[in-house]
């Protein structure tokens, strides 16, 4: 008796094991909030140096972005990200990580058709879509205030 | 002449002879639990080439190399390599050939290369216009990941259905001499897809195409399970291997268990080696064959295997525009 397409789906799910939910979400909890206390530090450091707070605020994404830059080029990023999944995802370490890895793998096929080419391979449709919905919310934004 | 028996099946006449296998491997492979059979590790995974490609040529060239010198050629001895890989245009195969002079027939057949090109091989001396041909296929993890999936050092986290391709590749030189280990009969493999879209689920879409193969070859071969010593999957991994062994046993009530055994599971031990489901690519079914299957009927451990790689016929684009994934199993039969 042949197996249906429906049948083995239902053959494939109980075949296959599930992610560990509960341990990828403890997991991403605490690497994700150790990002944003960094971040948090950081931002405290600078302006106790006198920084104010919008320039110490672009500061902190510029060093989390760089320090992503350098574990993903020294080969450590992934490592950690391999346990933390949306820990390291979610925040701007994510997107920096999404840039920087593609530029690496790329840089064998050339400067310009291989790393800045394929750089925003990964990170594109972020761009895409956060610049559009950013321009949709403004309109909508603009539009109720006229009334 | 060969002779079609059943519907698939084609049972030799001239035993193709496999004079000589050779087995190369990247260093996570050569600390799995097959290390001592392996006829080079290599612990840089570049194998000092400055791409991923071209480490990967370069693998797939000592593979071909190493398996001449051992049959006691030369590149110049052999009439036609048959090989292929995962990379687009087979350009593994390509480069690493380029140098060896050899005639070369290119063949994709994903993960199933090692048997599809045994099977054109041993029908090439078959037809009796072939003494001396060569059977071989590569595949590399950071070669396959960059071109299927994402980049080496991109953060991600891959399910439990994962599997990992295999850093190796193995070749077999077939003569028209007889000897053994020898090939008795070839099944080319139809696609089988159960609607599988899963890319991170390979096993679950391979194993109707080895399932396929399998009842097929048994039924036009008139031979049991309990006439091999093994019957050898390529890389359907743990969940291929489970869902295999169930489609056998409702569609047929043939039940492999005792005899089943997926390279994907024995290339590395998926307990402590990180590996989820188990090994897979090109690469895992040819440098286990060419390795533990090959030297264990060279040395009288096995008599008879049946060896079905099993792969997935998918690109990255049918992926996108929302294709299932059709799977492919090509069989040989191995005795000694």
């Amino acid at each position: 008796m042949s197996v249906s397409k429906d049948e083995y789906k239902k053959m494939t799910d109980k075949a296959s094991p599930p992610s560990p939910v509960v341990k990828n979400c403890l997991f991403a909890f605490f690497v994700g909030g150790f990002i944003c206390m960094l971040g948090q530090v950081i931002f405290d450091l600078l302006t106790m140096y006198g920084i104010s707070d919008d320039n110490s605020r672009a500061l902190v994404g510029m060093v989390l972005i760089v320090l992503t830059a350098i574990l993903t080029g020294i080969g450590v990023f992934d490592k950690i990200a391999k346990y933390a999944g949306a820990g390291t995802m979610v925040p701007i370490t994510g997107f920096a990580n999404s840039v920087a890895s593609p530029a690496m793998e790329y840089s064998s096929e050339g400067r310009i058709l291989g790393t800045a080419a394929n750089m925003f391979k990964i990170a594109g449709p972020v761009i895409v879509y956060g610049c559009s919905s950013a321009v949709l919310y403004g309109a909508i934004i603009y539009i109720f205030g006229l009334y | 002449m060969g002779q079609r028996i059943g519907k698939n099946t084609i049972l030799l006449d001239s035993k193709p002879c496999i004079i000589s296998n050779a087995a190369v491997v990247g260093r996570k492979e050569g600390e799995g639990p097959l290390k001592d059979g392996f006829d080079a590790i290599f612990d840089d995974g570049t194998m000092g080439q400055d791409t991923w490609e071209k480490a990967e040529s370069q693998m797939l060239r000592a593979a071909v190399e190493t398996a001449i010198q051992k049959a006691e050629l030369t590149a110049g001895d052999i009439q036609t390599v048959f090989s292929g890989d995962l990379l687009n245009q087979c350009i593994g195969s390509n480069f690493g050939l380029r140098e060896l002079g050899i005639p070369f027939a290119g063949l994709y057949g994903a993960c199933s290369t090692m048997a599809l090109s045994l099977c054109m091989a041993s029908l090439a001396i078959e037809s009796g216009a072939f003494e001396r041909v060569v059977a071989a296929t590569s595949s590399h993890f950071c070669s396959a990941e960059k071109q299927f999936r994402y980049p080496l050092e991109y953060g991600g986290q891959r399910p439990p259905s994962a599997q990992w391709t295999v850093t190796g590749s193995g070749a077999c030189v077939l003569g028209s001499t007889k000897g053994r280990p020898y090939i008795d009969a070839i099944h080319i493999g139809t696609i089988q897809d159960l609607g599988i879209k899963d890319g991170n689920n390979m096993g679950a879409a391979m194993a109707p195409a080895a399932k396929k193969t399998i009842s097929d070859f048994l039924s036009d071969t008139g031979t049991s399970p309990s006439d091999y010593d093994a019957i050898v999957t390529g890389d359907i991994g743990e969940i291929g291997s489970t869902l295999l062994r169930e489609l056998l046993m409702r569609e047929n009530g043939i039940d492999i268990s005792s005899v089943h055994k997926d390279c994907g599971l024995m290339i590395f031990d998926c307990k402590t080696q990180d590996v989820h489901s188990g090994g897979s690519g090109c690469g895992c079914s040819a440098s286990v064959l060419c390795s533990e299957w090959l030297n264990g009927i060279r040395d009288g451990k096995y008599k008879n295997i049946m060896f079905a790689a099993t792969g997935a016929l998918m690109s990255p684009v049918s992926s996108l525009q929302g294709e299932s994934i059709p799977g492919i199993a090509h069989g040989v039969i191995i005795r000694g």
